[in-house]
């Protein structure tokens, strides 16, 4: 901190607060051992992280959002991979138009997608179904996924592969063996991003989830809107933890600025 | 296993599956959205076959949504500007740190990222009610014993926004900050400026595509933001994400919602798109 003078630092401090207060607040109201919302002055309690064993349906919700950002995820993944390999690689006809087109969710507000997946899931009859609900994180969540592939794919050397082709591998070993072995790291994070992002997904997730398929922002959201009480923080205490680990996974591997840079 | 393939023809086999997909899902979707919004509704025979402009004549013209629409842009405007005031000072603080503390104050700005927007204003909500600690701390001050609450107002959501978003901002301004040669700040110490100099004519005018490009991000996620005004702001400070949301589910007037919905995509790509043809205008050098 040696260029900073005392201005700068306590600036700085204020901010780690701003940032830090509300999450801190939502710990502190998780342990408190009353049965309404204050702070534990009395003593620290488990008693509403116990509560959330009681309450099966945000367990349900909490796994149902589990398995709707793996699925989703993969196939974003899925998509993402050759087409990133397509355009970082090749140049062709098209190509910006059809990155752009891939990318484009990134300019649409959730809101937006929410009720454009409302209307035209009910239209074709699969309204709530747990594979609309999954297609549409899919759209959602690609353009993540696909940004990260490009960026690992974009300037990666040719002759690795040339060298295996000459030496008599089919294409599809040059991919297994050595294409894809380069931008793992890529694919990886971006699985991984796209996975917090689907998971954590709430405004289009409110208009497509049913309340069979409800993710667990959903439930929460409908929960907070009815009553604010400590169930709900203990909750959020145990995202926040689980977030935390991912995200020292993310930093450890491929540094959080570099993944954040242009998100939005 | 390629082989029968033209070389020529790759590229589209690869991006084909997801431009197929893209075309269904997300091509379909908007259509209609956009279909939708040019049908009357009526409240007891429902969505009519008509087709019409008098939706946005609705939206345009009734002076309840154009309050919405007013709040969401003043707030939009609101947490943009406190975004670049204490966002552009965070991201330089930050590029001035030994890299060992960086990489943890960096963990914490952008960390909360990654943590649902809910629990994020959650976090605020417990702050604002009425039993909550800024009542504790005013109680204690002697301020009175009224409950002090910011829930359902316009302050209470500019401080949540602020908070969700002002990541974007330092993310974007820490990394035009990363691209400056210290060499061209070392020079102007070298010819006699003063640091603040420096910082005014040559730190921040390199950092300036980084502001830029954090305000439009931040203006255009404030615009649409849904879960924090819902939260916090409730019926009583209805934006445009929350009014197309009330429209959709609870009056069910889709049509309208729909007119909503496509007015607000229609704002979100106008800003974003005047706002690059901008920064490529005026900072083209600086980007190259």
């Amino acid at each position: 901190m040696q260029n900073l003078g005392p201005a700068a630092r306590i600036f700085h401090a204020l901010f780690v607060i701003f940032i830090l207060a509300p999450l801190i607040m939502v710990i502190a109201v998780s342990f408190t051992d009353k049965g309404y919302l204050s702070l534990p002055t009395d003593g620290l309690s488990l008693r509403w992280f116990r509560a959330i064993l009681d309450n099966p349906d945000f367990i349900d919700a909490f796994w149902m959002s589990v398995w709707l950002a793996v699925i989703s995820a993969s196939v974003a993944v899925l998509i993402s991979v050759p087409a990133a390999l397509a355009i970082a690689r090749h140049k062709f006809p098209g190509r910006d138009v059809i990155s752009a087109f891939l990318l484009s969710p990134l300019m649409i507000p959730h809101l937006v997608l929410g009720v454009a997946f409302l209307q035209f899931y009910s239209t074709i009859g699969l309204g709530g179904s747990f594979y609309g609900l999954a297609a549409a994180h899919v759209i959602l969540i690609t353009p993540y996924a696909l940004r990260l592939a490009l960026a690992s794919a974009t300037g990666l050397s040719t002759d690795a592969e040339n060298a295996a082709l000459t030496l008599g591998a089919s294409k599809f070993t040059v991919f297994r063996r050595i294409t894809l072995p380069l931008i793992l790291p890529g694919v990886a994070g971006g699985w991984l991003l796209s996975f917090i992002t689907s998971f954590d997904e709430l405004t289009m997730s409110v208009f497509v989830a049913s309340p069979a398929t409800q993710t667990l922002p959903v439930r929460m959201y409908h929960h907070i809107t009815q009553t604010i009480d400590p169930l709900i923080a203990s909750i959020s205490t145990v995202l926040i933890v689980l977030t935390f680990l991912v995200m020292l996974i993310l930093d450890r591997f491929y540094g959080l600025d570099k993944i954040f840079v242009g998100k939005g | 296993m390629m082989a029968s393939i033209q070389p020529r023809k790759v590229p589209y086999f690869l991006t084909g599956p997801g431009v197929i997909f893209f075309a269904a899902l997300l091509g379909a979707p908007m259509v209609m959205t956009l279909l939708l919004s040019l049908h009357s509704y009526d409240f007891n025979t429902g969505i009519q076959p008509d087709w019409t402009l008098a939706n946005y004549v609705e939206v345009l013209g009734d002076s309840y949504f154009q309050k919405i629409f007013g709040r969401t842009f003043g707030l939009a405007l609101l947490v943009t500007v406190i975004c670049v005031l204490i966002g552009v000072p965070e991201a330089y603080v930050l590029s001035r740190l030994s890299s060992r503390w960086r990489s943890v104050f960096l963990l914490v700005v952008l960390g909360p990222l990654l943590i649902s927007v809910v629990v994020r204003t959650l976090g605020w909500a417990l702050f604002f009610g009425g039993n909550g600690v800024l009542t504790m701390t005013a109680q204690a001050l002697g301020f009175g014993d009224e409950p002090v609450s910011l829930m359902f107002t316009f302050t209470g959501m500019t401080i949540a926004l602020v908070h969700v978003l002002v990541p974007f901002m330092v993310i974007s301004v820490w990394a035009s900050l990363q691209k400056i040669d210290p060499q061209s700040e070392d020079a102007g110490l070298s010819l006699g400026a003063s640091k603040m100099t420096v910082l005014r004519r040559i730190t921040l005018p390199q950092a300036m595509p980084g502001i830029l490009s954090g305000s439009i991000i931040v203006f255009a996620l404030t615009a649409s933001a849904f879960a924090t005004p819902a939260i916090i702001g409730g019926r009583r400070m209805k934006v445009v994400a929350t009014a197309a949301y009330d429209e959709y589910l609870s009056t069910l007037n889709w049509p309208l919602g729909a007119t909503i919905a496509i007015l607000l995509l229609l704002a979100n790509i106008g800003i974003i798109v005047s706002y690059n043809k901008l920064i490529e205008r005026r900072f083209a050098k600086v980007f190259e």
